[in-house]
């Protein structure tokens, strides 16, 4: 298996979203990439816009939000939650909820199992409600977003 | 993109664990339903019933041959949910290959200041 490989992306119940990947380091180097600030500006928008902002209180009860600008459409999503568990290098239970949707609160759990140098990355994303999750899956990503962007972009050029 | 809220959609039926236990070992080829029986190591009347939600969906096809009943995977209904997950699934690789060069980085780092890399 190569470092660099698809997300894998499975619905384990109906409330529930799975995201698997494996890295080609260590799992200290992993956790801190995921809970440092500046490296979560980084790599967190993934190729589709630019980490506007990035608090950070990690420890239990501490809060985290992430804001991002989506690279075309120049909007901007923001997410936040709070910090619930945490295993250093190992597991991250935190809340999130993304703004778009206030009312559907996730529980994520974050655990990084490391073997031979390389680390299995796994979020656990736990919605109270079935439409919550479908609603995360379909909106709450920059993927959903952009395609309803374009989309929207679309129907205002008809009407112009 | 919003999808029905049926229980009798393809999406229901693949949330069961066992359904896609199921489904996993009929990805192997067509099998007959004692075989089913024996992999998953429970009673007839249970296999039957997920084989029944399978079937309402489209998931599976049946055959008869003689007194033994063949079961095969139709692939076809998990499209859309591929579909579905697919744009969610492309935003979480695309992170996780930035992700990837933050980590080499770091990794550079680490062996600068004299940690062991095994890595490469």
């Amino acid at each position: 298996m190569t470092s660099s490989g698809k997300a894998v992306v499975t619905l384990p119940t109906d409330k529930q979203i799975l995201i698997e990947r494996e890295f080609d380091a260590p799992k200290e180097l992993v956790y801190k990439a995921y809970t440092t600030p500046e490296l979560i500006k980084r790599w967190w928008a993934g190729k589709r816009g630019e980490v506007t902002l990035v608090e950070v209180d990690l420890r239990v009860g501490g809060g985290w939000r992430y804001v991002m600008n989506a690279s075309s459409g120049g909007f901007e999503v923001g997410f936040h939650g709070e910090y619930r568990e945490i295993v250093a290098n190992e597991r991250l239970v935190s809340t999130e909820v993304y703004e778009g949707m206030p009312d559907a609160e996730a529980l994520d759990t974050l655990t990084l199992t490391e073997e031979d140098g390389r680390t299995k990355l796994s979020i656990l994303v736990e919605h109270e409600k079935q439409e919550h999750r479908d609603g995360h899956i379909e909106s709450g990503m920059e993927g959903g977003m952009q395609e309803s962007m374009d989309a929207l972009e679309e129907v205002a050029k008809s009407l112009g | 993109m919003a999808r029905a809220a049926t229980t009798t959609d393809a999406f229901n039926a693949v949330a069961e664990p066992r359904r896609r236990q199921i489904l996993d070992l009929l990805a192997e080829g067509e099998r007959p339903v004692n075989d089913l029986v024996e992999r998953l190591g429970l009673a007839q009347p249970q296999v039957s019933k997920h084989l029944r939600v399978l079937r309402e969906v489209g998931l599976v096809d049946v055959r008869d041959e003689g007194r033994r009943r063949f079961y095969r995977l139709n692939g076809e209904p998990l499209k859309p949910i591929h579909d579905w997950v697919g744009a969610f699934e492309q935003a979480w690789t695309e992170r996780f290959e930035v992700l990837d060069v933050v980590l080499e980085e770091l990794k550079r780092k680490d062996k600068g200041d004299g940690h062991d890399d095994e890595q490469r």
